[in-house]
């Protein structure tokens, strides 16, 4: 996971305690859109660094280039680093390595099974690591009764990142993390 | 934006030809700046074009679809534009001779299958385009490494209506073929060289055809034969010269910011 491997970088290069325990209460926002989700459970904090006394940059990369969760993102990890003792924190949006669903956690995951949301299958990415998406053979379970026979109703739904699916089982529809 | 970035962007003297130089310094500049905001033109006027479709749409489903699209090519264009000046400004206050976007995407929406037409030819031109981009690396390709991975859902959404719509009933494979035939003219300009890219425009042609000729074959429709481009129209919009529902587009666009100048939420 990508993410993982960025923090865990720059643990190895010396992250400090309070780097860790910012870490830690900044990756415990809760998502804006799918509150069962933290931020660090859902892969955007890519990074954080304690620049001078009270300063402190973060690093948080979007699902969706056009996600607009992002700025309320910034601003819930800004009250919390603030409250926290930082005076002064800047907030980074970071695009590359791109996001993908691949990057939410196992944990996270199950949180949105829990909440009624279809986690995404695993990528298979090709070489290049940009190929498209839209592997939609792999079976989907509804996240109410659990059959895999879904099919899908709209590519998209009601956010950027989810499309929307129907279970011939239950009857229920339900969103779908839609793989990137 | 990398902090790298951030300080390239802080350390850029201001191009000459920027718009907002005083309010965000460009990333860019000279030729690169141009073509990023061609690109950036292009993701914001179709963005424009597909909002018009909220409420309007045949179906709710593709109400949710045209501008869950919009939205996406709406972050392209914010994150392109950003890179070579003041967003807001270039959005709202340029005029019409000062947008550099190919005309394919300010053709009005037209009947479903105009607008489907629009989204085939643009969303296959755009993935080839973002992934060439990707591939270069460069200012430009975390952008495109991450948004070609939308498109690729745009791309399906346009493919499946084609098909739907081609291999349908009769009147919806007459639309379809009408709305392939007259936004043809428009395509050519797509692959007009842009100088500063870093990506052989011409050469994208080749594939593009392909996979729009293998789309509109198997939706028993047939590639358009005339000309893909008018003697006047060839490259114009990345000239600045654009089609007379272009001013439209952008007085309902821009009308609000200028006649209130800085009203926010």
């Amino acid at each position: 996971m990508v993410i993982t491997r960025t923090v865990e970088a720059r643990a190895a290069g010396g992250l400090s305690s309070l780097e860790q325990e910012l870490l830690r209460l900044a990756g415990a926002v809760p998502d804006p859109e799918l509150p069962v989700v933290s931020l660090a459970e859902l892969g955007v904090l890519r990074g954080i660094r304690v620049t001078g006394p009270g300063q402190v940059q973060v690093e948080l990369t979007p699902t969706w280039t056009a996600c607009p969760a992002l700025e309320t993102m910034a601003a819930d990890v800004t009250a919390v680093l603030k409250d926290a003792g930082m005076s002064e924190v800047t907030v980074h949006t970071v695009l590359s390595p791109a996001w993908t669903t691949d990057a939410i956690s196992e944990e996270g995951r199950r949180k949105l099974a829990e909440a009624g949301v279809a986690p995404p299958r695993p990528q298979t990415l090709g070489g290049t690591g940009i190929s498209g998406p839209v592997a939609l053979d792999l079976a989907i379970h509804c996240p109410h009764c659990g059959s895999t026979e879904t099919r899908l109703l709209s590519r998209f739904s009601s956010t950027a990142c989810k499309s929307l699916r129907s279970c011939k089982s239950c009857g229920e529809p339900f969103d779908h993390f839609k793989e990137v | 934006m990398t902090a790298t970035e951030q300080s390239r962007a802080a350390a850029a003297p201001a191009s000459p030809g920027a718009a907002a130089a005083e309010k965000a310094a460009p990333t860019l500049e000279g030729p690169a700046l141009a073509a990023a905001r061609a690109l950036g033109d292009d993701a914001l006027v179709l963005a424009q074009r597909l909002g018009e479709w909220a409420g309007n749409a045949p179906v709710l489903e593709e109400d949710v679809a045209l501008t869950n699209i919009a939205l996406d090519l709406l972050g392209q264009a914010r994150t392109l534009l950003s890179l070579t000046g003041d967003e807001d400004d270039l959005a709202f206050l340029r005029e019409e001779h000062e947008f550099h976007n190919a005309q394919l995407v300010e053709q009005p929406n037209g009947d479903f299958a105009v607008t489907i037409a629009r989204q085939l030819y643009f969303s296959v031109y755009q993935e080839l385009l973002y992934t060439a981009l990707a591939e270069h690396g460069g200012d430009l390709a975390p952008l495109a490494a991450k948004a070609v991975k939308e498109v690729a859902y745009h791309r399906d959404h346009a493919e499946q209506w084609t098909l739907r719509l081609g291999d349908g009933t009769e009147e919806s494979h007459r639309r379809m073929q009408q709305a392939l035939d007259a936004l043809w003219r428009y395509t050519g300009e797509l692959f007009q060289p842009l100088e500063g890219l870093g990506v052989d425009l011409p050469a994208l042609r080749e594939r593009w055809l392909e996979q729009v000729t293998a789309v509109v074959e198997k939706a028993t429709l047939a590639i358009p034969q005339g000309a893909d481009h008018t003697p006047w129209a060839a490259g114009a919009g990345r000239q600045g010269v654009h089609t007379e529902s272009f001013g439209r587009l952008l007085a309902e666009m821009q009308y609000l910011h200028r006649a209130h100048p800085g009203a926010s939420w």
